[in-house]
C-alpha cells in the first residue's frame, strides 16, 4: 500500500460499466472511508495509459463488443499486468473476469486473447442465457459469508489449475461449466460473474479487498444494518424465487 | 397521402370490428382499456391491416428511451393545427396496440404513433410514414433489454431503405448513427444530459471526444452533424435563426427537448413552429406522469423514471430542499428484474431533501443511498412515507410498476 492513502483505480468505464458495477467502486470507496483509510480514486477512460502504482484496480461488466476493445486496449497498454506484477489488488465482473483470462469468445465469434492474469478460459454457451438471482458459499480460505448476486451473461468459464472456483454454488449457473462453480481467484486477482453490483450484495468482499492492499488482518466493525437486509432478503428469493 | 380517399377493404373492415368487438369484452371483463387485446384479434384477421389502416394518413413515427410518450403527446396537439389526428396516447406502442389506435380514428388526416424501440424498423416498413422523430437512445431493462448500440445499428438498417423524413437529435451520438444512413434527416439540437451511453464510437470503437455541446470521433471522423433546429433554454431556434418561446405545463428540460424536436417534426408537416409550440401548452400529464394530487393533505406530485437517464431528467426538475422525496423502485417482469442500474444515478443529486424509500425493492435503495452518504428513511408503504413527511408538496418519482402503484394508491 502507498503511505498517504489507498489507490483505487477503475477500469474503463467508458467501456465496462454497462450494468451498474460501478457501485463496486463506490462500495470499496466508503467502506475504505468509514473506516477513516483516505482513498484516491482514479476512473480510466480507454484512451488514456492505466497507471500501474493502484493499490486496488476493478474491472465491470459490459457488452460484447466495448469487451474486444477493452481487451485490444489492455493489451496494448499492458499497465494492469504491470500492476499486478507490482503485487496490486484485481476485481473483476463478468466481461472483465473473462478479459483478465487466457481467453474469451469475442463478438465476431473468433477467440480473443486476454491478460493472462487468472488461470481461466471462457467460451460462448450454448443455451439460454443466465439471468437471475444467485447463491453460493464462498472457498473456506477467503472466510467469507455466502455470496448472493445477480447473473446476466451467456459465457461458460473453465477454471484451471492455477486458479480456484471463488464458490460453490447454491442457485444459479455462475461459471455456466456445469460443475456447480462460480467466478474463480488466485492470490491477488478475482474474477465473479455476480452483479447486484457485487460488493452492495457482499461488502464483506469489499472489506476482503481493502484487508488485501492493506496487508491488514481485520477492519474495524461498520454499520452494515441495510447491506445485512438487502443479503436475507436476496437469499430468499434466490432459494424461492417468483 | 391526406384524407381518406382509399376506403378499407371488407377483409380490414371485418378486421375492425372484431379488434373493437374483442376490446368491448376486454374492458366489461376489466382489463383494462382493451386496446392491445383488440388490435391482437383484429391483426389475426387481417394482417396487413395496420399497412392499410395506415394507407389513409399522413403518418409520423416516435421513438426513443425516454420521452416518447410525451413527445407523442405534444406533437399530436400541435399537428390538430392541420386537421384531425389518430394517436396511441395511452403508450400502446407496439404493432397490436398500434393498430388498435389507428383501427379507431377514421376521420383523421394525420396519425401520431408511438413506437417500442425493439419495433421501430418494421412498424416504419409497414406504415410508409412521412417523418420519423428519434430523441434519444440509452441502457434500458438491462436483464433482457438488446444492447443499446445494437438497437442503434439495427435502426440504422430498417430506416436506410425508408423514405420518411427523419427528425433526429444530433445531441446524441447513438441517434445520429442511426439516422444518418437515411436520404433526408433534419438534425436538431435537442441536448443530452446522460452520457454515459455514448463514450466510444458508434461506427468505429474509437473513444468519442466531447469538448462542451460538441463531440467526434478523431479515429474515423464521424461527428456532430450541424443542426438546422435548436433547443436553446426556453426557446426554439428555427432554420432562420428564429427564435420562438416554450410554453408548457410540462416541467423539466427534457420535456423542452421534446418540444424542440415536435416542433421541428410539425414543421415537416407545414406547421408553424410558433402554432405548434402554442398548442403545446394544452397537454399538462401524460398517462398521470406530472400530475399532482392530493393525497392525506399533501400534494404529491407523480414522477415517472424508468432507467438512468430518466432519474438524471427527473432529479434536475424536482423542487430544491427541504421538499421531501419519495422513491419506489420494483423489479416486476415490466421493469426489468435487475436493479443494478440503480448504482449508475447519481443519487448525491438528492442531497438536502428528506427522503423515503417505499416499493418492492426498497433495501436496494436503502443500500445505494447509505454508500452514497445520504439520509433516508425506509417506509412500509406509501401511506406510512406521506405521513412522515410535513403538509405541502411531495415528489413521487417511481420505476414503472411502482409508478403505476402509486397511481392506484392515489386513485389517479
Ligand atoms: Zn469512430
Amino acid at each position: 500500500m502507498s503511505e498517504s492513502s489507498l489507490r483505487l483505480v477503475w477500469v474503463y468505464p467508458d467501456l465496462l460499466s454497462t450494468y451498474g458495477d460501478q457501485g463496486n467502486a463506490l462500495v470499496v470507496e466508503r467502506r475504505a472511508q468509514q473506516r477513516r483509510v483516505p482513498v484516491t480514486r482514479v476512473d480510466v477512460r480507454s484512451d488514456q495509459p492505466v497507471p500501474t502504482s493502484g493499490d486496488i484496480y476493478l474491472i465491470g461488466g459490459g457488452e460484447d463488443r466495448p469487451q474486444r476493445l477493452a481487451a485490444e486496449r489492455l493489451r496494448r497498454d499492458g499497465g494492469l499486468n504491470r500492476a499486478v506484477a507490482n503485487g496490486a489488488i484485481v476485481f473483476s465482473v463478468c466481461a472483465g473476469y473473462q478479459i483478465l483470462g487466457h481467453e474469451f469468445v469475442n463478438d465476431l465469434g473468433r477467440p480473443e486473447p486476454g491478460l493472462g492474469l487468472l488461470d481461466v478460459v471462457s467460451v460462448r454457451g450454448e443455451g439460454e442465457r443466465c439471468v437471475g438471482d444467485v447463491l453460493a458459499d464462498i472457498d473456506p480460505h477467503l472466510n467469507l459469508p455466502p455470496l448472493t448476486g445477480f447473473e446476466n451473461h451467456q459465457g461458460v468459464t473453465h477454471v484451471g489449475p492455477q486458479a480456484r472456483p471463488l464458490a460453490r454454488l447454491r442457485m444459479g449457473k455462475g461459471n455456466g461449466t456445469g460443475d456447480g462453480t462460480e467466478g474463480a481467484f488466485n492470490d491477488t486477482v478475482f474474477g465473479t460473474y455476480m452483479h447486484g453490483p457485487v460488493m452492495a450484495r457482499n461488502p464483506q468482499i469489499a472489506d476482503l479487498l481493502i484487508k488485501l492492499a492493506l496487508d491488514v488482518n481485520a477492519l474495524p466493525p461498520v454499520d452494515d444494518q441495510w447491506f445485512e437486509a438487502l443479503r436475507a432478503e436476496r437469499i430468499a428469493a434466490a432459494v424461492q424465487p417468483a | 397521402m391526406a384524407g381518406n380517399s382509399e376506403p378499407l377493404s371488407p377483409r380490414a373492415k371485418l378486421a375492425v370490428t372484431a379488434g373493437k368487438v374483442a376490446a368491448g369484452v376486454s374492458r366489461a371483463a376489466g382489463r383494462g382499456s382493451g386496446s392491445v387485446i383488440g388490435g391482437k384479434v383484429a391483426l389475426r384477421f387481417d394482417p396487413d391491416l395496420l399497412a392499410r389502416l395506415a394507407r389513409h394518413l399522413d403518418v409520423i413515427l416516435v421513438s426513443a428511451t425516454n420521452g416518447k410518450t410525451t413527445t407523442t403527446r405534444l406533437l399530436a396537439e400541435a399537428l390538430r393545427a392541420g386537421g384531425p389526428v389518430v394517436s396511441n396516447a395511452l403508450g400502446a406502442n407496439m404493432p397490436a396496440g398500434i393498430t388498435s389506435a389507428l383501427a379507431g380514428g377514421s376521420e383523421a388526416r394525420f396519425g401520431v404513433i408511438e413506437v417500442d424501440e425493439k419495433y421501430l424498423a418494421g412498424v416504419a416498413r409497414d406504415v410508409a410514414p412521412k417523418a420519423i422523430a428519434l430523441l434519444n437512445l440509452s441502457r434500458d431493462q438491462l436483464d433482457r433489454a438488446a444492447e443499446t448500440r445494437m438497437l442503434a445499428e439495427k435502426w440504422r438498417e430498417g430506416l436506410a431503405g425508408v423514405e420518411a423524413i427523419i427528425i433526429a437529435n444530433a445531441d446524441d451520438p447513438l441517434i445520429t448513427w442511426a439516422a444518418s444512413s437515411s436520404p433526408t434527416v433534419v438534425w436538431v439540437a435537442a441536448g443530452q444530459e446522460w452520457k454515459d451511453d455514448a463514450w466510444s464510437c458508434p461506427s468505429c470503437g474509437g473513444v468519442l471526444q466531447r469538448p462542451s455541446e460538441d463531440w467526434f470521433c478523431a479515429e474515423c471522423g464521424f461527428r456532430r452533424p450541424t443542426p438546422t433546429w435548436a433547443l436553446s433554454g426556453d426557446h426554439v431556434i428555427d432554420p432562420h435563426g428564429s427564435a420562438w418561446p416554450i410554453h408548457l405545463q410540462l416541467p423539466g428540460r427534457a420535456n423542452k427537448s421534446n418540444a424542440a424536436v415536435s416542433a421541428a417534426a410539425a414543421a415537416a408537416f407545414g406547421i408553424d413552429p410558433k402554432v405548434a409550440l402554442e398548442r403545446m401548452y394544452a397537454v399538462q400529464a401524460v398517462a398521470g406522469r406530472y400530475d399532482v394530487v392530493s393525497f392525506q393533505q399533501r400534494e404529491l406530485r407523480l414522477l415517472l423514471a424508468k432507467n438512468p437517464a430518466g432519474w438524471l431528467e427527473t432529479f434536475s426538475l424536482i423542487d430544491g430542499p427541504p421538499t421531501p422525496v419519495i422513491l419506489s423502485v420494483n423489479a416486476r417482469g415490466a421493469d426489468g428484474t435487475d436493479t443494478s442500474w440503480l448504482w449508475d444515478v447519481d443519487y448525491t443529486r438528492l442531497a438536502g431533501h428528506p427522503i423515503m424509500v417505499i416499493g418492492d425493492r426498497k433495501l436496494d435503495l436503502a443500500v445505494r443511498l447509505e454508500v452514497a452518504g445520504l439520509q433516508f428513511r425506509v417506509c412500509a408503504s406509501l401511506d406510512e412515507a406521506v405521513r412522515s413527511a410535513p403538509p405541502g408538496r411531495i415528489e413521487a418519482i417511481a420505476n414503472y410498476t411502482a409508478f403505476q402503484d402509486l397511481r392506484r394508491r392515489v386513485g389517479n
